[in-house]
């Protein structure tokens, strides 16, 4: 079953009161939903569907697994992830404890597949009032398509007041980007001049959703790769202005990842949790023909799980990710 | 983690010396190890498989064991192989011979094409062309805007009306005013395209059309994986590019998706994006990719780097200073953000062949705070003091350690450590080599010289 939005956010004490009634998704429209996830995701002409069938698994010898590791491998789930995967499953059937039988071992294959992407699953933590939320990422991923998302969510969806800050005071025209964005959701942004100080831009945010008894601030940041060091070093900053105002904030840590990104995704997680410590990633552009298969490998090793992934350009297109329907699909019948 | 495939590969074909022939077995664990290798390094799979089986033929046939280091030997060919199928020496765009040369720019969002389009203004702008960009993608909100302001500091005009009209029309309206207007060049940014988007497909296969450009060229992040090569296959149908821009080379990814895209569309990459500033832009290299991918180091490109950034002039001038014993402090942070403005240390570190390694250990993490720190406590002290370090005495020691936020024996360090440069800088400026002692000195301060990271037998 899709995981709903008002299961993947914690809102603490504002829920249910504060809370506009959101009315139960339709079952049709949950289907859906699924649909347009699988639909996303199988789309490739390498897609799995022709590599994994449950023909695969009819004969099962040294090819099949050989076949499985090729397949996952081109979902860019990494080396060491598949030998693991494929190892234990691999394992299992040996032993006898799943039997050898196409359906049982590819339906064993999912279930581990979606232990993997269950790692560290955890809500978004919205529970704070205000809340804080923060955007990172590197160049290119999507961060602040995905926070005008976010936005309209919590507001139009959940009935939140959100204030959004343009600390990306570097790109050209970023803040315009977010504008439009903040129009759509109907939520108040705060801007600073291009090139001034991101943590400025964050500090007045705060203070203006702490005026208005706003719920969330998001604050998206410019995008950087992880390996300059005097821009990680900036955004570990960013989180230490808003630390000055909210000591247990930002509440949730949110890292945008493209699923085209191959194995250096891993690297991306790494280095910005270490700089400023990433609550979840949202894994973005699931709507080509990649597979967004670092994902995996970012949760099993550095157990962050993805909370949200993004299979479209409309707003209903960024979606609370499950990890049940995500092991399916990627595996796409 | 594969960071070290020469010194893998050198482990696993270690014994073959001694056995004196190399039998197919050794070949293939060789080969597991380039296939984990390249596949770490998100080459294509499929692209993995074919190279391997091409490279186990030559391995196999060639008298690698002639040599006396069978891995370095192995190395070598696939890197021979590698920067042969990458495309051997650079390849050049076409130019019109007259009117405006007509470059269409086409990707996925977020691969870098605005970007990549301004920086290929201002790269035409440094060969003195007069160069105009034309706004086409008008999906992404502010998109128009990030080009103007771009294409404003490149110094290129833009063609744009807004993000009411069609990128079609947009695009023959700008080929029109470039024409009638003497441009050299016309960039046509378009917007970013899923390549399984029909609807986005057919207006680029359109906006081509209509244009008929000299180059089209398609813009690849390097951190992309697998996918590359259905990406590349769908916009070589659709919109035959002529050659690809890697973006985002200045981050740590192998850039494996370079290497997929050229085995698999036969287009070379022709330039490189390399840093966030405009200038970060230039010609592509194959056989440093090669090198780049295998984790072998890009020394090449390193000297290059230090050559652009360290003015000649200057240089003479310390060497005098050297000589003459006239070294300062701040020569000393003058230098140090000489060999800042190459790139974060871990980057540079990263070119060094051998480097991988010690990159893992995060030596360069620490180095990088260590310079950081050393520069706080230059700048907290006076011009006096950093003329004449010999006036620093125990208050100043303390006030300059307040400043910088470090503690008087960091001062101390520093200190004693710029006089032993200074006495070494001396006798190398007039011509006698420091003994190893001075030299582990100064590279460790007051420790012992870090040891040489031996090779594993």
């Amino acid at each position: 079953m899709a995981t709903s939005w008002q299961e993947i956010v914690d809102l603490g004490a504002r829920q249910p009161g504060g809370v506009v009634a959101v009315e139960e998704e339709a079952p049709e429209q949950r289907r859906g939903v699924f649909r347009k996830l699988r639909e996303s995701l199988s789309k490739s002409r390498q897609a799995l569907t022709e590599e994994i069938s449950a023909s695969l698994f009819d004969k099962i010898d040294d090819e099949t697994w050989e076949l499985l590791e090729e397949a996952l491998i081109l979902a860019d789930v990494g080396a060491p992830t598949t030998a693991a995967v494929v190892e234990k499953l691999e394992q299992e059937v040996e032993s006898g404890a799943v039997p050898m039988d196409g359906v049982a071992v590819r339906d064993r294959l999912i279930e581990i597949l979606a232990e993997v992407a269950s790692t560290g699953r955890a809500p978004m933590d919205l529970s704070a009032e205000p809340a804080i939320l923060m955007m990172v990422g590197v160049n290119g991923t999507g961060k602040t398509t995905t926070i005008g998302k976010i936005a309209w969510h919590l507001s139009k969806e959940m009935g939140l007041s959100v204030v959004m800050a343009a600390a990306d005071t570097y790109r050209a025209a970023a803040a315009e980007q977010l504008e439009t964005w903040a129009e759509r959701a109907g939520a108040e942004l705060v801007r600073g001049e291009e090139g001034s100080d991101p943590g400025a831009v964050a500090y007045d945010a705060i203070n203006a959703a702490r005026a208005r008894g706003a719920d969330v601030v998001i604050v998206d940041t410019a995008g950087r790769l992880h390996t300059q060091t005097n821009l990680m070093e900036e955004l570990a900053k960013v989180r230490r202005v808003i630390q000055k105002q909210i000591p247990e904030a930002p509440h949730e840590t949110l890292i945008s990842i493209d699923a085209t990104t191959g194995q250096n995704g891993l690297r991306q997680a790494k280095i910005f949790s270490e700089a400023v410590d990433v609550d979840g990633v949202v894994l973005t552009k699931l709507d080509g023909t990649a597979r967004g298969g670092i994902a995996l490998a970012i949760a099993s090793d550095l157990n962050i799980p993805v909370k949200l992934i993004g299979v479209g350009e409309t707003l209903e297109d960024l979606r609370p990710f499950d990890p049940g329907d995500y092991a399916k699909a990627l595996l796409a019948e | 983690m594969f960071d070290q495939l020469s010194e893998r590969l050198q482990s696993t074909l270690s014994e073959v010396r001694s056995r004196g022939k190399l039998s197919e077995s050794d070949v293939d664990s060789a080969m597991r190890e380039i296939r984990l290798a390249l596949l770490e390094a998100d080459v294509n799979f499929k692209v993995v498989k074919a190279f391997t089986k091409t490279l186990k033929e030559r391995c196999l046939g060639e008298d690698v064991m002639s040599s006396l280091d069978p891995g370095q030997q192995v190395v070598k060919i696939v890197n021979e192989e590698l920067a042969s199928l990458m495309g051997g020496t650079g390849s050049e765009l076409a130019m019109a011979t007259s009117g405006p040369t007509v470059i269409l720019m086409a990707g996925l969002q977020g691969s870098g094409k605005t970007t990549a389009c301004a920086k290929l203004a201002q790269f035409f702008k440094k060969e003195g062309k007069d160069v105009a960009l034309a706004a086409c993608d008008v999906y992404r909100p502010a998109a128009v805007e990030q080009l103007v302001t771009m294409g404003g500091r490149a110094g290129a005009h833009v063609y744009e009306r807004g993000t009411d009209a069609d990128p079609v029309d947009i695009a023959s309206w700008a080929l029109a005013e470039a024409q009638s207007e003497r441009r050299d060049v016309l960039i046509i940014d378009t917007a970013g395209r899923l390549h399984i988007d029909q609807d986005l497909m057919a207006e680029l296969a359109k906006i081509r059309k209509q244009t008929r450009p000299h180059d089209v060229l398609l813009v690849v992040d390097a951190m992309t994986g697998q996918d590359a090569v259905g990406v590349a296959e769908s916009f070589a149908e659709v919109a035959e590019f002529d050659g690809v821009v890697m973006t985002k080379l200045d981050g740590d990814a192998r850039g494996g998706a370079a290497l997929s895209v050229k085995a698999v569309t036969g287009k070379p990459i022709l330039f490189a994006s390399t840093g966030e500033k405009i200038e970060d832009f230039d010609k592509f290299h194959p056989d440093r990719m090669a090198q780049r991918i295998l984790g072998m180091g890009d020394v090449l490109s390193l000297i290059e780097k230090a050559e652009q950034q360290v003015d000649e002039k200057e240089a003479e001038e310390l060497q005098e200073k050297m000589r003459k014993d006239q070294f300062t402090l701040d020569d000393m942070l003058t230098q140090m953000k000489q060999v800042r403005k190459m790139g974060p240390l871990s980057g540079i570190i990263g070119m060094l062949p051998g480097m991988g390694a010690m990159k893992q250990l995060k030596n360069a993490d620490v180095d990088e705070k260590e310079l950081d720190r050393v520069e706080a406590i230059i700048l907290s002290m006076t011009p006096r003091e950093r003329a004449n370090p010999g006036i620093i005495n125990g208050s100043r020691r303390k006030r300059i350690a307040n400043g910088s936020g470090t503690k008087v024996q960091n001062v101390n360090n520093l200190v004693k450590q710029f006089d032993q440069m200074r006495v070494l800088m001396k006798s190398m400026a007039n011509g006698r080599m420091p003994t190893p002692q001075q030299m582990a000195q100064l590279a460790g301060g007051n420790q012992r010289a870090p040891r040489p990271k031996m090779r594993r037998r």
